[in-house]
């Protein structure tokens, strides 16, 4: 963003005014994040800076927060990492699942009242998580499903549709409904059809509203809250727990590892999102 | 028939058979949305009108006490009621005496009225020990209040199957004993500070986000790609994070001993035996999720903004616009559907927060789904939390309702 040397001095001041106060926002965002990689190395107990880590000693810095999070006595983030993948992996595929079927009937021009659906479906994304939480302990409860890994995933799968619904709808906005009737016209059945045209077409949406599913599930901590024993312990039931304690450098062990996860699946997202953008001619 | 009917290849008249195809296909539209539909509907919309019965339902005293209030139906609440009145008081006490499930209605009597729970404990204790006929006498006693007007009547309020008293008491009101309703007492006046921070919050952390978010958002949407995509990560990374990991880092940051804190001291703002508590308090609310929210504000303005050609300033310039003039007469009009979009999704978003508010916000900075939780999980008066629910409920849904009216749910954009 360089400015043509005639540029007046006020408005130079000015454009580098925004540049900095751009650059301050980014780092609010970015730096937070930061903080906790060096202090999950920390070799004291204690979270903050010691005076060896500042210098950079390697005598400040060990792995044994690592350990204590993986071979740790009672240590619960075993039971709660297996927890939280087994929710998680089932909750995105029913959420996958209804939320694409669902998606495809949403796009077609024949459904009726299409508004109207889309607001019920999406409302649990808006709906505070608390009110949710409250209203599904309560049927839950009712049904004898609290406490269990089935009453967990079926409210995860609740949360997560909005997101594949969402993604699956935008991916089929751009769709061609004419390689499908040109399918049938040579003779394919529909759900040959949709395997083996639309499926692949509106792959990238789907896997995305995937990825969106699975990261609410396995972030999802206040209907767990209401709904979890302590056989269904979850990660962030572990870290919330944690939190309420006291601050240890084992959350900041764990958060590190989550960082990691999440960019992963960052990367993952952005570059479906190219990948769909091409596929349905978007140019950059 | 003047004009011929156009037949399709099997005879039917085409018209007719466009209808039929017609039908099959919203059919099949249906059928593709009902599983999900059905899913919400069992799981999620039905449990929500359960918790919208809940805060209304006051039938477990009228079930407890049958014949009392079968006997209290004949009595206008004048005058002490008659013998019949307390005999079935009598029948219904020693009943829940003999299943010692009495406990419950004493929460909801000293509710209704302070005073009644010394009074039915001091008498189902001694209930045993009634003679058979003059129970009024008897009842009254045992304990004197029996033979005052105002424990009766408040006895026979509790009667109607439905009440709102819960969303009275949401509001810091209540029932006096004539049934007028009145303000509680000024020291018990709670929710009103409540829900007044809640919106407090909500609205500042809407209004710092879209001031962060402006300015970015631009930046992004006008940058050249390579160097954009680079700084969306910035956006991004935080979208995809943990909250807990969020939160925890804000913990991490704003403690006693924390570096923002350590800054502080060292640029001299504080002493370093005084420093400022920036986390329990309602500050740590404000910083935390304004950084967790930011990126909920930045993608839609994004959206938006990229939609908006250069060429349109440049065409203010060249009419002789300054900078300033073209932005506010060209640019920022255009992006207004961005603006409403991320307001009101980081309003929604913000009213109904609970985890950040619970770790960072102490008591201070708590808002009302901490409340909501509280009643779920300590003081087990899930009617009351059902009630402040339902309450925020209406509220979130309202600006959901503004938000599709103006933005079109379709329209939301993720990463």
């Amino acid at each position: 963003m360089a400015l043509p040397n005639h540029t007046p001095l006020n408005y130079r001041i000015w454009h580098y005014t925004y540049l900095t106060f751009c650059g301050l926002v980014f780092f609010f965002l970015i730096a937070p994040l930061f903080v906790i990689l060096p202090l999950s190395f920390n070799a004291e107990q204690y979270i903050h800076f010691s005076s060896k880590m500042l210098a950079l000693d390697p005598e400040g810095f060990s792995l044994r927060w690592y350990e204590d999070m993986i071979y740790g006595t009672k240590n619960p983030w075993g039971l709660a990492t297996k927890n939280s993948l087994i929710i998680a992996f089932f909750a995105t595929i029913g959420s996958t699942i209804l939320g694409t079927v669902a998606a495809l009937g949403l796009s077609s021009r024949h459904m009726p009242y299409k508004a109207a659906f889309m607001a019920l479906l999406i409302s649990p994304m808006i709906v505070p998580l608390i009110i949710s939480g409250t209203a599904i302990f309560f049927f839950m409860a009712k049904v004898g499903l609290a406490a269990t890994h089935t009453g967990i995933i079926l409210s995860h799968i609740i949360l997560g549709t909005p997101f594949v619904v969402i993604t699956v709808t935008a991916t089929l906005t751009g769709f061609d409904h004419s390689v499908t009737r040109a399918a049938a016209s040579l003779g394919s059945n529909p759900v040959n059809t949709f395997m083996k045209i639309t499926l692949p077409l509106i792959m990238p949406g789907v896997i995305s509203g995937a990825l969106f599913a699975f990261v609410t599930s396995f972030d999802e901590v206040v209907v767990v809250l209401f709904l979890a024993g302590l056989e269904n312990t979850t990660i962030p039931i572990q870290m919330w727990v944690g939190l309420r304690e006291q601050l240890s450098p084992t959350i900041m062990a764990v958060a590190t590892c989550l960082i990691i996860m999440s960019t992963l699946i960052l990367v993952s997202a952005e570059l479906l999102r190219r990948r769909s953008e091409r596929l349905r001619g978007i140019n950059q | 028939m003047s004009q011929k009917q156009i037949l399709s290849s099997d005879g039917i008249p085409l018209e007719e058979s466009l209808k039929k195809a017609e039908r099959k296909n919203k059919l099949k539209a249906v059928l593709l949305v009902a599983p999900l539909f059905l899913f919400i509907l069992i799981i999620y919309v039905f449990p929500i009108g359960d918790m919208l019965f809940r805060s209304v339902d006051d039938r477990m005293i009228t079930k407890m006490l049958p014949k009392t209030f079968n006997a209290m139906e004949k009595w206008d609440g004048k005058d002490l009621p008659d013998e019949e009145v307390y005999k079935g008081l009598y029948d219904d006490l020693t009943f829940l005496k003999k299943n010692k499930t009495y406990g419950k209605i004493i929460a909801r009597l000293n509710y209704e009225k302070s005073g009644f729970s010394s009074l039915i404990k001091k008498t189902v204790r001694k209930i045993n020990k009634f003679e058979e006929g003059n129970y009024k006498e008897q009842f009254i006693k045992v304990h004197k209040r029996w033979g005052k007007n105002e424990y009766l009547v408040a006895l026979k309020n509790t009667a109607p199957n439905w009440s709102y008293a819960k969303y009275l008491k949401g509001m810091d009101r209540k029932f006096d004993q004539d049934r007028n309703i009145i303000q509680v007492e000024e020291d018990r006046r709670i929710h009103k500070i409540l829900w007044l921070r809640t919106l407090n919050v909500a609205f500042w952390v809407t209004i710092f986000c879209f001031v962060l978010a402006y300015p970015i958002s631009h930046l992004l949407a006008t940058l050249p790609m390579k160097y954009s995509n680079l700084l969306m990560i910035c956006v991004l990374l935080p979208f995809w994070t943990s909250l807990l990991v969020r939160t925890s880092s804000w913990m991490v940051l704003l403690q006693q001993q924390g570096p923002i804190n350590d800054l502080i001291v060292w640029i001299g703002l504080a002493a370093d035996d005084n420093r400022p508590e920036l986390m329990y308090n309602v500050i740590g609310t404000f910083v935390a999720m304004t950084q967790i929210l930011l990126p909920f504000m930045v993608l839609p303005l994004y959206s938006v903004m990229k939609t908006i050609s250069p060429s349109l300033m440049r065409a203010g310039k060249s009419l002789g616009g300054t900078p300033l003039v073209s932005f506010v007469k060209i640019y920022f009009p255009l992006t207004i559907p961005g603006i409403g979009a991320g307001c009101l999704l980081v309003f929604i978003l913000a009213i109904g927060y609970y985890i950040t508010p619970a770790l960072v916000g102490g008591a201070s900075g708590s808002l009302i789904s901490n409340t909501i939780a509280y009643h779920m999980k300590s003081s087990l008066d899930w009617a009351f939390a059902s009630a402040l629910g339902t309450m925020l409920l209406v509220g979130v849904l309202a600006i959901y309702w503004v938000y599709n009216k103006l933005v079109g749910i379709d329209n939301i954009k993720l990463g």
